[in-house]
């Protein structure tokens, strides 16, 4: 990687995010030299904290059309173009008696107006094939909702934009904007794994922080005015619901209850925080609370249902340039031309907007770098398939039919996850196929692949590619295998035992504000594992 | 409370939460022992409802190798019903049809019913050593399985003949829940708790129709007519308990096993009413022992040497402490414990081409342990296990009633309540 620090890339994206990634994607495609760098991994920020809601619009329908229709055009394409990282679940929204049926009629024209497909269902049609749906409801609508795997939507944007020649810089981070005049010319990075500090020089240096982004700005000088607003979640144990069920009325709290590949998740709160809070994402009993009392009125299962953690993220809110004050607050798409607006060239910022108008903030903002390179190249990432998204030689039904398929969880989970790239992965060799991660099907291969290929660094980079841990035992059994088989790579083998450890820190984190019930019984089944059999402790590490 | 509102629109009970993902199932689990094609129970029951539960295409059909012994909800430490889960995702996403030999050898009512008219005729052709090699290429039937001969007379048939007159001569009255290895092909076994339960002051009645208790339709994945026979079950065990106030008792711990758990668990068939007077005989007749409303005179010449197989429906069940406390009784009986295992035949499952290596080898530990006991005969509470050890063994295996039956003496016991 050194032989770069010479060379001058065309564009420096700061930011692992699915924005980022995906303007890495779009230069990259358009034939620009690019460099992302990312201070910890792909997907860590906003872009992993969220619903995985492929939204099909019909929530923002009645209170901002612009979005809405934003989101339905940008659902339609992300189907095509990354259907390995979408599920067409389709989505409910449900009057409960509490609720206000004359909601529903607006609810309906105004997707009609933003090109949203409903259809209206008789309430007991919805409770017919939606089994888990709170059998109160009195009026049901169906839009075409879907989940998406954030993780893997950014990933495979970052897998593109590298096919594309873009050079990808995880665990660096900006410690300053390398200025000559009025222009940003560069980057000041701290790399992570040496320590060391290291510079990258660009002609357009672009801002794609999300919330972090107002350090970014300051550190350029440059000042943007966002307001941190934190969601927290609640993951439950398995799939309860098939369909993403919403509530028909105004926006509120915790009212989508979102299936996404083995679980389904809750949200969310909504909660103002201060900026130097942003790093600090507890979720409070208050919240979990909410998230509960909320959620059973969707599907009154979920009462009884095992949750498997609580997380939280931060929404990057703008604040309208005219108004310093935030009170008009813009949940659109925000583009900003540092050198129109401040004086500073050479750096743009990208924010606001969210998981489901990342391409069209890529395309905006890699319009914006190829207008001030005098680079005369049409966007095509609405048209191209991401790596992984192909449309496939061998259908799925081919790969299930076998009879004695010991290997088959992994392999079909592999395809689930990965599309067809799955076919890198090696298998048949029952070594290789043997199981890491058992509560979701991810093989030795797999992770083997993972290392190799997906840029991992540790074993919570390695989570985010493969599910490894995300099941129900939350890393009881696959951790020390995973750390196992990551030590392998590594140059210092002591850096094993500290990266286990934090992972299952950071999965202790996500137990802990739901510590009750079965998972209780896990937690210190686990804790005798691995302190108890390991000796792995606290002070230890 | 909260659960029973909520569970007609539940698509899980939840129960597979509560693995916490120990493994003790997997270690527990016969067949993985010597197949490693299965998946074993955490991964077939758990693991894989979750991925189930996410995309039905993640059934793998290899759960057919699960024996349904229970083995692994008796070792799990939480209570999840593994064995219960891995049959109802048989149940719901299984897509191969059961074959002809599947219903052949589920049917054991209709079959019996023919095989048992022509007992002469059919039990030594099948027997015969083409017959059988036919029956293994054609019905894939494994060849070195020989069917349990049929007899001549049913037993429901003696009982009407040379039976029935007499029971009403008593105070106390059960129901008898014979099953159709007892119908058709070994009556003695009936009339050896007849003898008993006479002796014991009891009138043995039957049901008003019974029909086999479905076990075999159910791992053979005909559950409709399992189902319509659970309904008529249930409903004859109702004429009986209810209306009568009479218990019905069993010799066969799967019947039993299978009416009282798998009816509700696996076919939602309710049997709230039934299920705690319905019991296998040797229980029956402990718990009356035990609180001194009965006592049992031996004879004072039985000797035997005897090693009792606990079956795995009797280990889920718990009660293989009252089979083996009764023949404990019997001054003359010098009792060996096995260490209880799976024997491997599973029902129908041993008798599958298929599954013959696997069953045997399943069956292997046990089979070494009986030849080294040396014993006079193995007691067992389950006919298909005595036709695995009868056939795998040299020994030959007695049913716990059988034995008591044989070293009772009747009316030093007849005498005792009828002062």
């Amino acid at each position: 990687m050194n032989k770069n620090i010479s060379k001058e890339y065309d564009v420096i994206i700061i930011g692992g995010g699915v924005t980022g990634a995906g303007t890495a994607r779009d230069c990259a495609m358009r034939g620009l030299s690019v460099l992302l760098v990312e201070r910890h991994d792909f997907a860590t920020g906003a872009t992993g904290r969220n619903h995985g809601l492929l939204h099909s619009g019909a929530r923002y329908a009645v209170t901002d059309h612009e979005s809405a229709a934003e989101c339905i055009k940008e659902n339609m394409i992300l189907r095509r173009i990354a259907n390995h990282c979408v599920e067409e679940n389709d989505g409910l929204f449900i009057t409960l008696p509490e609720d206000d049926i004359a909601f529903q009629s607006q609810f309906v024209d105004a997707c009609k107006t933003a090109g949203i497909g409903t259809e209206i269902l008789d309430p007991d049609f919805a409770r017919r094939i939606e089994p888990s749906v709170n059998p109160d409801l009195i009026g049901a609508v169906k839009v075409p909702d879907g989940s998406v795997d954030p993780f893997r939507l950014t990933m495979s944007n970052a897998l593109d934009a590298r096919i594309h020649g873009a050079v990808l810089l995880t665990q660096h981070e900006v410690k300053g904007i390398v200025k000559e005049q009025d222009r940003a010319i560069g980057v000041e990075l701290f790399n992570h794994e040496t320590k060391q500090n290291v510079n990258y020089y660009g002609k357009i240096i672009v801002n794609a922080g999300g919330i972090w982004g107002h350090h970014i700005a300051k550190l350029a000088g440059v000042n943007i005015n966002m307001f941190p607003a934190k969601g927290s979640l609640l993951i439950f144990g398995h799939r309860v619901n098939k369909m993403v069920i919403n509530r028909c009325r105004k926006p509120s709290n915790a009212d989508i209850l979102v299936p996404g590949d083995t679980i389904c998740l809750i949200g969310t709160t909504s909660e103002r925080i201060p900026y130097d809070q942003i790093d600090n994402m507890f979720v409070s009993r208050q919240d979990v609370d909410v998230l509960i009392r909320e959620g059973v009125k969707l599907s009154p299962t979920l009462a009884t249902t095992r949750i498997l953690r609580a997380y939280a993220g931060v929404r990057p809110l703008v604040a309208a340039d005219n108004d310093p004050s935030g009170r008009s607050i813009s949940r659109g798409i925000v583009l900003l031309d540092h050198q129109e607006r401040d004086g500073l060239s050479g750096f743009i910022t990208i924010t606001g907007g969210k998981l489901m108008t990342y391409r069209l903030m890529a395309e905006e903002a890699t319009d914006l770098i190829c207008k001030k390179l005098a680079v005369d190249k049409q966007c095509e990432t609405a048209e191209k398939s991401l790596p992984g998204a192909e449309k496939s030689e061998h259908p799925l039904s081919i790969a299930t039919e076998k009879v004695y398929t010991g290997a088959n969880i992994s392999q079909k989970s592999a395809k689930d996850r990965h599309g067809t790239l799955a076919k890198n992965i090696l298998n048949g060799d029952d070594y290789e196929d043997s199981l890491v991660c058992e509560c979701e099907g991810v093989s030795i291969a797999e992770v083997k692949y993972a290392i190799n290929e997906l840029h991992v660094n540790n074993l919570i980079d390695l989570r985010r590619r493969t599910r490894v841990g995300m099941g129900t035992c939350q890393g009881e059994l696959c951790a020390c295998r995973a750390a196992g088989l990551l030590c392998e790579s590594f140059e210092k083998p002591g850096k094993a035992k500290d990266d286990l450890a934090n992972f299952l820190q950071e999965r202790w984190k996500g137990m802990l504000p739901i510590t009750w019930g079965e998972g209780i019984n896990e937690i210190q089944f686990t804790s005798w594992i691995y302190e108890g059999i390991y000796g792995l402790k606290p002070d230890n590490n | 409370m909260k659960k029973e509102i909520f569970e007609p629109f539940n698509s899980s009970d939840n129960n597979f939460e509560q693995c916490v993902k120990c493994t003790i199932c997997t270690v527990y689990c016969p067949v993985l022992e010597v197949n490693p094609d299965y998946p074993g129970p955490k991964q077939s029951g758990p693991d894989g409802e979750r991925l189930r539960l996410k995309d039905p295409n993640f059934f793998d059909e290899s759960l057919k190798l699960c024996l349904n012994c229970k083995r692994c909800e008796v070792a799990c430490p939480h209570g999840v019903k593994i064995g219960d889960i891995i049959q109802l995702a048989r149940i719901k996403y299984s897509k191969k049809k059961p074959k002809v030999r599947d219903m052949i050898l589920a049917n054991t009512d209709i079959v019996g019913t023919m095989a048992s008219t022509f007992a002469p005729i059919v039990n030594p052709i099948v027997a015969l050593k083409p017959v059988r090699l036919i029956m293994d290429g054609v019905l894939k039937i494994d060849h070195h399985r020989i069917f349990p001969k049929y007899a001549g007379m049913r037993f429901e048939t003696w009982y009407r003949r040379y039976a029935a007159s007499k029971q009403n001569d008593f105070k106390k009255h059960v129901s008898y829940f014979h099953g159709c290895y007892v119908n058709y092909n070994f009556p003695k076994q009936g009339k050896d708790l007849i003898k008993i339960m006479n002796a014991a002051g009891y009138g043995v009645h039957l049901l008003e129709k019974e029909k086999c208790c479905g076990v075999a339709l159910i791992s053979n994945n005909l559950i409709k007519q399992a189902t319509k026979q659970a309904r008529h079950n249930v409903e004859a065990f109702k004429k009986s308990i209810v209306d009568k106030n009479m218990p019905v008792i069993s010799t066969s711990s799967t019947c039993i096993f299978t009416i009282r758990d798998e009816y509700p668990h696996l076919l939602g068939v309710k049997n709230d009413e039934i299920r705690d007077k319905s019991e296998l005989a040797t229980r029956f007749l402990f718990r009356l022992i035990d609180s001194g409303k009965l006592k049992l005179v031996f004879k004072k010449d039985y000797r035997k040497r005897i090693a009792y197989h606990t079956p795995c429906h009797m280990e889920k069940l718990g009660w293989s402490i009252y089979s083996t406390a009764l023949l404990k009784m019997i001054p003359g009986i010098d009792f060996v414990s096995l260490e209880s295992r799976c024997c491997g035949i599973a029902g129908t499952y041993g008798f599958k081409k298929e599954n013959y290596k696997t069953s045997q080898g399943v069956g292997k530990p046990l089979f070494d342990q009986i030849e080294s006991s040396d014993v006079d005969f193995v007691a067992t509470d389950c006919e298909t296990c005595k036709w695995q050890i009868e056939m795998s063994t040299a020994k030959k295996v007695e049913h716990p009633i059988s034995i008591l039956a044989e070293a009772l003496d009747v009316e030093a016991t007849v005498k005792l309540w009828q002062k």
